[in-house]
C-alpha cells in the first residue's frame, strides 16, 4: 500500500481533450461532411414477428432526391451474416431483415437519398407486405419446447445453456446451517449516450477502398466489416480520430456499418447513417441486459456465507449479439468480494422478439454485483445480523492476496475493510444512522444502502473461449507507437477511438511520466486502422492497464535506446549514468543533453554504437497480463486487475408519494495507482449516475403486442443534475502487481455497485413492513402500491 | 422555400431553407457551426442549447424560420475566435479545471446554460446551479464536475476586472 | 427526426391569423412550439401550414384591469414566472410556473399556447381549469369565451373552434385574503407529472371563506376541478379536508400507464389535493394572525 510519488501521474492535471470540448471542436460523427455524400434512413417493421411477404418501393423510387433503396433480401444475397460469438451458425443476422421480422422497430429496408429528410420522406411511400406471427417476449417463455424459435433453423431458443460447478457445492450445502433462496430481475436498460450510433463509409473503386468514420467502440470492428463485405483486411480503412459522444460499452453499429459500407461501394459515392434517437431506442440494437436471478444461498448461524447456487437467465432479444458474453465476463468475480468457497453457475441466453443486446458497461458484472449484494442483504436479514457486519465478516482479507476464487480467476491485490473504514468515518456512519432514524420517526421511509464489489479490469476475455471451446483466442492486446522527431519532439500515436476516456491524457501522461518530460509537450495522434497497430478498444476497463501499459513499454525502450546511444558517445558503462528529464548524466560530472542526442539520432549515424538503427522511434504491443492460457475444466483467469469500490448512502421517501431522495452519498474506491484523478473520479460519478438511474428510472419497457413504450427520451428516463446527488469519493490504494505503476481499471466504476446500493437502501427502508422490491428499476408507484397494500 | 437571415454570434447569416428545417439544423448545415449538437431532436437532452438574446433555448425546438432576425449565440461564439482563437473563456477554462466533461457532446450545451444562469446570477447556489442545467442530461459526469466548473467560473468572473456580462465574444 | 413538409406564414394581426386558418383545414397555430414541434419532430403532427403567431403584437399584451388579469396567449412562460402581477394577483399560476419543463423551454413556451396544447399533465391547463380562467377565442371575427374549468375534454381536446385563434387567458384577480397551495409530483423535476393539485381558498374578512376551488392534473384525461364546497363555513381542519377529498376523488378514474398504476395515481392525487388545500388554509391562517 506504499503510495509512490511520481512528477505526472496521480496529480491534478486537466485532461488535454478537454480543450477541444469546451469551444464546440470535436469532431463528432455528424460533423463530417463530404462531397456528394447521400443520407440513409432506414424503414422500421412495426411488427414483433412477420413474415415479410414482399416490399413494394416504387413509389419513393419515383421522388425526387432519392437514389436508391436497399431491401433485405438484395443485402443478403451480397453480404456475409454478421458474426455471432457463439456456435449458432443458424442465428443469421443482417444489417436488414430477411424474409421475416424479428421485433418491433427491426430495419426492413433503407432508403438513400440527398438529404435525411427527403429519405424520411420516402420512407412513408414503402409498401411492406407482411404478415404478423406469433411473438415470444419472456425469457422463461422463450425456454418452452412449445414456444417458437425465433430463427427456426436453430430449433431453440436458446443461444447459450451452461452449468458451471466450481468447488465442492453439494458439501458446501450439505455442511452449512442454512440456505435461502431468492430472485431478482434486472431489467432491460442500457447506458444510452446523448449521442446516437453513426457511421459515414466512402468507396474509391481506383484505390480499392473503402474509408470509414464511426462514432464507434468496438474491438475488430475493421475485421468484422471486411469479412462482411467479402473484402480484403486492408481494403477497410476506419478514420480513428472521430470523436465519439459517448459509448459506455454500446457503439458496435456493425449492422450500420455493413449496411452503408454496402451502399457506399454499390452507389460509389460516400453514404451517412446518423440514427435519430428513435431507430437508435427501438432499434439501434444497443439494449442491455435483462436478466432474472434464481440465487440460493448457503451460510452458517455466524454468517459465513459458504456456497452460491446461481441461475442467470437472460433475454438477449431476436439476434445473438454480445448479449451472452455478458453471462460469461461476471465469472471473473463470480464471488464478489467475498470469501464464498464454491459457486454453481447455470447461464442461460435466449433469443426473444426484443431488440438486440450490446455490450454494455460492465459487461454483465452490475446485474450480477446486484444479485450478490442482494443476497448478502437477505443473509443479514434472516440471521438478525448487521448487513455490514455480515459484509466485513465474509470479505477476503488483505492478507489473501493474490486470492483464487472457485471459478479460476486470482484476483491480484487489495484491502477492502480498510476501504469501508475509511468510508464509514468519511460519511460518519452513527450520524447517517441517527439521520435515518431521525427521518423515520418524522414519518418518512429512510434506509441505507451498503454494496462493495469489484470491478474487474484489463480485458482478459477468457470467457469467450470459456462459452465457446471452437473460439481458441487468448491474445487481448494493446500497442502504441512513439517516435521523437528530429526536432526532439515527442509523438505517440493509439490506435482506437475514445469516448471520453481521456486517452490521450492518459498516454502523454504515462509517456511524461517514463520519459520524465512535460506531458503537455507530448502530441498523440490517432492514425487510421491501416496504419496502425493491434489493438482491442477501450472495453473491459482496459485501456489504462494495456494502452498505459503499452505506451510505458514503448517509453522504456526510447529511454534504453537513448542510455545506449550515451553509453556509446560518453564510452562510460551504463552503471555510471543516469537518465534525467531527458538529458542523461555521467557520475564524472559530463551530461549528454536531449538535443545532443536527438541530433546523434537522426543525423550523425556515424556516432551511434555499431549495428543500431538512427532514428528515435519505438513500438509496443502489448498482451494482457495473466492472459496465457486456455480454459482448463471450466476454469480459466480472466480479468488480471480487480479494483475495489464500496458505497453507502442514505435514501428517504414519503410512503405515499413513494419518491426516493438520495441524502448522502458516499463511494470508497480503490483502483489502485491513479493515472489522472480528474478523469477517474469524473469516471466514478458518471457510473454512479448510470447506476442511479439503472435502480429508479430507466426500463426499455415493452407492451403486450411486443411495442417498445420507451421510445424516446419522454419516457426512457435519465437522472439530471437533480437525481445525481452530490456525491463524496474516498480514495484507497492497492497497487496491481501486474502492471508498470500499480493502476487498475476505473472505466466501469461507480455503476458496478450503485443500482445494488440503491436497491439494498430502498429495501432497508421497507424492510419493517416486510417487502422485497425484486426488480429494477423500483419505480415511485411500486413503492408506493406496496407501502399502501401493506398498511391498509 | 423560406429566406432566413439570423445574427449568429455577432455576424450576419443568410439561407434559403425549407419551413421545416429546424434552427439546430440551420446553424449546422447552413451556417455551418457544428458545435451544437443533435441528441435527440424532441426536446429533452439540451445538446442543442443555443442563447437567443442571452436566455438559453433549445435550437431543435424551433424552426429556422421562427428564428428571423433573432440574435444567436452559439458554443462558437464563447471565447476567442479569429486571432485570439485558441483563448478559452472563464467559463469554458473552469470546465476545463474541474474536468466537467468526458466525452464533450453534451458541453457546449451545458456552457450556454452555465453562461446563461451566470449572466443574470453572478452568486448562483448549488441548488439553483443544477436547477440551471436540469434541462441538460450529461451521462459522462455526473454532473458533480460540472457543478464545481459552474460554481468556480460564477467565483472567477466574479473577480474579474472587466464589467463584460460573459464570454461572449462579440465585438 | 424530421417533419413533413409544410408551408410558414407569420400573419401580424388576429384576423389574418383567423383567415390562414380558415383557408387550410390542415393547418395549425405555432405559439412557443415547445410541445408542437417534438410532434412535428416525430412526424405525430403533420400540418400543411404552420401559422406562427408571435409577431401579432395584441397577443404579447400583459393587462390588469379592475378584475382580472389578462395574459395575451404569447406571453412566455418566463415572463410570466418573473411578472409582478402574476406573483400578486394569481398566486396560484405564480406557484405553478416554477414546475412547467424547464427553464429553456419556459423561455420560449407560451401561458396561453400550454392551454390551448391541453396536455393533461399541463400545470397551467390545471391551474386556469382550477379557477375557472376565461380563454377568449377570436373566431368569424368574433370573441367566443369559455370556461376553463369545462373547456378540456380529452387528452390534447379541448373544445376550442377548430377555425379560432386563442387570443388570451383572462384570470380573476385574487381577493386581499387567499391561501393557495401547488404539488405535483413526478419521478424525476418536471418530467409529466404523474400527479398534480391546485388549490385557492378565497377569504373574505367578516365572511370567512367565500369559495375553495380544487383541481387534479396528470391523473386523467383532462384536469378536473373537484367540488370540495362543503369545506365553505367549516374551520378547515385538518380531518374535514380529508373528508372533503376523499369523497371528491371517489369518482374520479385515474390512468395507468408504465410510469404509475391506477392506484397510484388516485392515492397521491386524493395526498396532494389534501396537502394543497392545508396549504392554502394555512397561508391564511398565516396571513390572519399577521393582520
Amino acid at each position: 500500500m506504499t503510495e509512490q510519488k511520481y512528477k505526472f501521474l496521480s496529480t491534478p492535471r486537466r485532461p488535454v481533450e478537454d480543450r477541444r470540448f469546451v469551444a464546440g471542436r470535436g469532431k463528432f460523427i455528424a460533423d463530417l461532411d463530404r462531397p456528394n455524400m447521400l443520407h440513409v434512413a432506414p424503414l422500421a417493421s412495426h411488427y414483433a414477428a412477420a413474415a415479410i411477404n414482399g416490399i413494394d418501393a416504387s413509389a419513393a423510387l419515383a421522388m425526387p432526391g432519392v437514389v436508391d433503396v436497399i431491401t433485405g433480401a438484395e443485402l443478403a444475397a451480397a453480404v456475409q451474416p454478421l458474426m455471432n460469438g457463439l456456435n449458432t451458425p443458424n442465428v443469421r443476422r443482417f444489417p436488414l431483415a430477411v424474409d421475416r421480422v424479428r421485433y418491433a422497430g427491426e430495419w426492413v429496408c433503407a432508403v438513400v437519398a440527398e438529404s435525411r429528410a427527403l429519405a424520411e420522406d420516402a420512407l412513408e411511400k414503402i409498401i411492406v407486405d407482411a404478415t404478423p406471427q406469433p411473438f415470444i417476449l419472456d425469457a422463461e417463455t422463450a425456454l418452452l419446447d412449445t414456444s417458437a424459435p425465433v430463427h427456426p433453423e436453430h430449433g431453440s431458443n436458446l443461444l447459450l445453456d451452461r452449468k458451471f460447478v466450481w468447488g465442492p457445492v453439494d458439501d458446501d450445502f450439505d455442511a452449512a446451517a442454512h440456505s435461502l433462496s431468492f430472485s431478482v430481475t434486472w431489467g432491460r436498460n442500457s447506458t444510452v449516450p446523448i449521442e446516437t450510433f453513426g457511421v459515414l463509409a466512402e468507396w474509391n473503386g481506383w484505390d480499392q477502398m473503402l474509408d470509414i468514420w464511426a462514432s464507434i467502440q468496438m474491438p475488430k470492428y475493421a475485421d468484422q466489416i471486411a469479412r462482411s463485405l467479402d473484402l480484403p483486411g486492408n481494403a477497410i480503412r476506419v478514420h480513428y480520430d472521430v470523436d465519439v459522444g459517448g459509448s459506455y460499452g454500446v457503439k458496435r453499429g456493425i449492422k450500420h456499418s455493413v449496411l452503408v459500407g454496402y451502399i457506399a461501394r454499390k452507389l460509389g459515392c460516400p453514404v451517412r447513417l446518423i440514427e435519430d434517437r428513435l431507430e437508435n431506442m427501438r432499434a439501434g440494437d444497443a439494449h442491455g441486459p435483462e436478466r432474472k436471478f434464481d440465487i440460493t444461498i448457503a451460510f452458517d448461524q455466524d454468517g459465513t456465507v459458504r456456497s452460491m447456487k446461481m441461475r442467470a437467465l437472460d433475454n438477449a432479444g431476436a439476434y445473438a449479439g454480445r448479449a451472452p458474453f455478458q453471462l460469461g465476463k461476471p465469472i471473473s468475480a463470480i464471488v464478489g468480494p467475498y470469501q464464498i468457497n464454491s459457486v454453481a453457475y447455470h447461464a442461460l441466453s435466449v433469443t426473444t422478439n426484443k431488440t438486440v443486446q450490446e455490450a454494455v458497461r460492465g459487461f454483465g458484472q452490475a446485474p450480477t454485483n446486484y444479485a450478490i449484494e442482494t443476497a448478502m442483504d437477505r443473509v443479514a436479514e434472516y440471521l438478525g445480523m448487521d448487513r455490514l457486519a455480515l459484509r466485513q465478516k465474509n470479505l477476503i482479507r488483505k492478507d489473501q492476496f493474490p486470492y483464487l476464487i472457485p471459478s479460476g480467476s486470482y484476483y491480484d491485490s487489495g484491502d477492502y475493510h480498510a476501504v469501508i473504514d475509511k468510508v464509514l468515518t468519511a460519511a460518519d456512519y452513527p450520524a447517517m444512522l441517527a439521520e435515518r432514524d431521525r427521518l423515520r420517526d418524522a414519518g418518512m421511509m429512510a434506509g441505507i444502502g451498503i454494496a462493495a464489489c469489484l470491478e474487474p479490469s484489463g480485458g482478459n476475455s477468457s470467457f469467450e473461449p470459456l462459452l465457446n471451446q471452437s473460439n481458441q483466442t487468448s491474445t487481448w492486446m494493446e500497442s502504441c507507437q512513439v517516435n521523437i522527431d528530429a526536432l526532439g519532439m515527442v509523438t505517440a500515436r493509439i490506435h482506437t477511438t475514445s469516448s471520453g476516456q481521456g486517452h490521450e491524457t492518459l498516454v502523454s501522461t504515462i509517456l511524461g511520466e517514463v520519459m520524465q518530460i512535460d506531458p503537455e509537450l507530448i502530441r498523440i495522434t490517432r492514425p487510421n486502422s491501416l496504419e496502425s497497430l493491434p489493438g482491442n478498444s477501450p472495453v473491459g476497463s482496459r485501456m489504462a492497464i494495456m494502452l498505459g501499459g503499452a505506451a510505458a513499454r514503448a517509453g522504456e525502450k526510447l529511454k534504453a535506446k537513448i542510455m545506449a546511444i550515451a553509453v556509446h558517445r560518453l564510452g562510460v558503462a551504463i552503471d555510471q549514468l543516469r537518465y534525467e528529464g531527458g538529458d542523461v548524466l555521467a557520475n564524472d560530472g559530463r551530461r549528454f543533453t536531449w538535443d545532443e542526442m536527438v541530433e546523434l539520432a537522426h543525423r550523425q549515424y556515424h556516432n551511434l554504437p555499431d549495428g543500431m538503427d538512427p532514428g528515435l522511434a519505438s513500438f509496443d504491443i502489448m498482451q494482457v497480463p495473466t492472459g496465457d492460457a486456455l480454459p482448463v475444466d471450466d476454469k480459466v483467469q480472466m480479468y488480471p486487475c480487480y479494483s475495489f469500490e464500496f458505497h453507502l448512502l442514505l435514501v428517504s421517501f414519503d410512503p405515499i408519494i413513494g419518491r426516493p431522495d438520495i441524502h448522502s452519498y458516499v463511494i470508497g474506491h480503490d483502483c489502485g495507482t491513479v493515472i489522472n484523478p480528474a478523469i477517474v473520479s469524473g469516471m466514478t460519478y458518471g457510473g454512479i449516475a448510470h447506476g442511479i438511474g439503472a435502480a429508479l428510472f430507466e426500463e426499455f419497457a415493452y407492451d403486450t403486442n411486443g411495442q417498445l413504450l420507451t421510445q424516446s427520451f419522454l419516457d426512457y428516463l435519465m437522472p439530471s443534475s437533480h437525481e445525481v446527488p452530490a456525491i463524496q469519493i474516498v480514495k484507497h490504494c492497492t497497487p496491481s502487481p501486474h502492471t508498470v505503476f500499480g493502476q487498475k481499471g476505473s472505466g466501469e466504476s461507480g455503476y458496478l455497485g450503485a443500482p445494488a446500493a440503491v436497491s439494498g437502501a430502498i429495501n432497508d427502508a421497507v424492510a419493517g413492513l416486510g417487502i422485497h422490491f425484486e426488480k429494477l428499476p423500483i419505480r415511485m408507484s411500486t413503492i408506493s402500491d406496496a407501502i399502501a397494500a401493506k398498511t391498509s | 422555400m423560406n429566406d432566413v437571415t439570423l445574427t449568429v454570434n455577432g455576424k450576419p447569416v443568410s439561407g434559403v431553407t425549407e419551413p421545416r428545417v429546424t434552427l439546430l439544423d440551420f446553424l449546422r448545415d447552413v451556417a455551418g457551426l457544428k458545435g451544437t449538437h443533435a441528441g435527440c431532436e424532441h426536446g429533452v437532452c439540451g445538446a442543442c442549447t443555443v442563447l437567443i438574446d442571452g436566455t438559453a433555448v433549445r435550437s431543435c425546438l424551433m424552426l429556422a424560420v421562427q428564428a428571423e432576425g433573432e440574435d444567436i449565440i452559439t458554443i462558437e461564439g464563447i471565447g476567442g475566435s479569429g486571432a485570439r482563437a485558441g483563448e478559452l473563456g472563464i467559463i469554458q477554462d473552469a470546465f476545463c479545471e474541474t474536468h466537467g466533461l468526458q466525452c464533450g457532446y453534451c458541453t457546449p450545451g451545458m456552457i450556454l446554460a452555465a453562461e446563461a444562469l451566470l449572466s443574470v446570477n453572478t452568486d448562483p447556489t448549488e441548488h439553483e446551479v443544477r436547477e440551471a442545467i436540469s434541462g441538460n442530461i450529461c451521462r459522462c459526469t455526473g454532473y458533480v464536475q460540472i457543478v464545481d466548473a459552474i460554481l468556480l467560473a460564477a467565483k472567477r468572473l466574479g473577480q474579474r476586472n472587466d464589467a463584460a456580462p460573459s464570454d461572449a465574444n462579440l465585438v | 427526426m424530421k417533419p413533413v413538409r409544410f408551408d410558414y406564414k407569420r400573419p401580424t394581426t388576429i384576423e389574418e391569423a383567423c383567415g390562414l386558418l380558415a383557408s387550410d383545414d390542415n393547418a395549425r397555430i405555432l405559439a412557443g412550439g415547445q410541445s408542437l414541434i417534438p410532434m412535428l419532430s416525430m412526424r405525430l403532427s403533420r400540418p400543411s401550414l404552420l401559422i406562427d403567431i408571435a409577431h401579432i403584437p395584441e397577443l404579447t399584451a400583459f393587462v390588469e384591469t379592475e378584475t382580472h388579469i389578462e395574459i395575451g396567449t404569447m406571453v412566455r412562460q418566463a415572463v410570466a414566472q418573473k411578472s409582478k402581477l402574476v406573483k400578486t394577483h394569481i398566486p396560484l399560476l405564480a406557484k405553478a410556473l416554477g414546475h412547467v419543463g424547464h427553464p429553456p423551454t419556459r423561455a420560449r413556451g407560451t401561458v396561453g399556447g400550454s392551454v390551448a396544447h391541453a396536455d393533461p399533465s399541463a400545470e397551467i391547463a390545471l391551474v386556469a381549469a382550477t379557477l375557472g380562467a376565461e380563454i377568449t377565442y377570436r373566431v368569424d371575427g368574433a370573441d367566443e369565451i369559455f370556461d376553463a374549468s369545462n373547456f378540456f375534454i380529452g387528452p390534447m381536446l379541448t373544445i376550442a373552434p377548430p377555425t379560432g385563434c386563442l387570443t388570451q387567458l383572462s384570470f380573476a384577480k385574487a381577493p386581499a385574503v387567499c391561501g393557495t397551495g401547488f404539488h405535483e409530483v413526478a419521478p424525476r423535476k418536471s418530467d409529466y407529472a404523474l400527479a398534480s393539485a391546485a388549490a385557492q381558498i378565497n377569504f373574505a374578512a367578516g365572511s370567512g371563506v367565500t369559495s375553495i376551488h380544487l383541481g387534479i392534473g396528470s391523473v386523467g384525461d383532462f384536469p378536473e376541478r373537484l367540488d370540495v364546497d362543503q369545506l365553505c363555513g367549516t374551520p378547515l381542519d385538518d380531518a374535514a379536508i380529508a373528508d372533503a377529498v376523499h369523497a371528491a376523488m371517489q369518482m374520479v378514474e385515474t390512468v395507468e400507464d408504465l410510469h404509475a398504476t391506477a392506484a397510484y395515481r388516485k392515492r397521491v392525487a386524493t395526498e396532494l389535493a389534501i396537502r394543497a388545500l392545508r396549504d392554502a388554509r394555512d397561508e391564511i391562517s398565516k396571513d390572519l394572525i399577521n393582520e
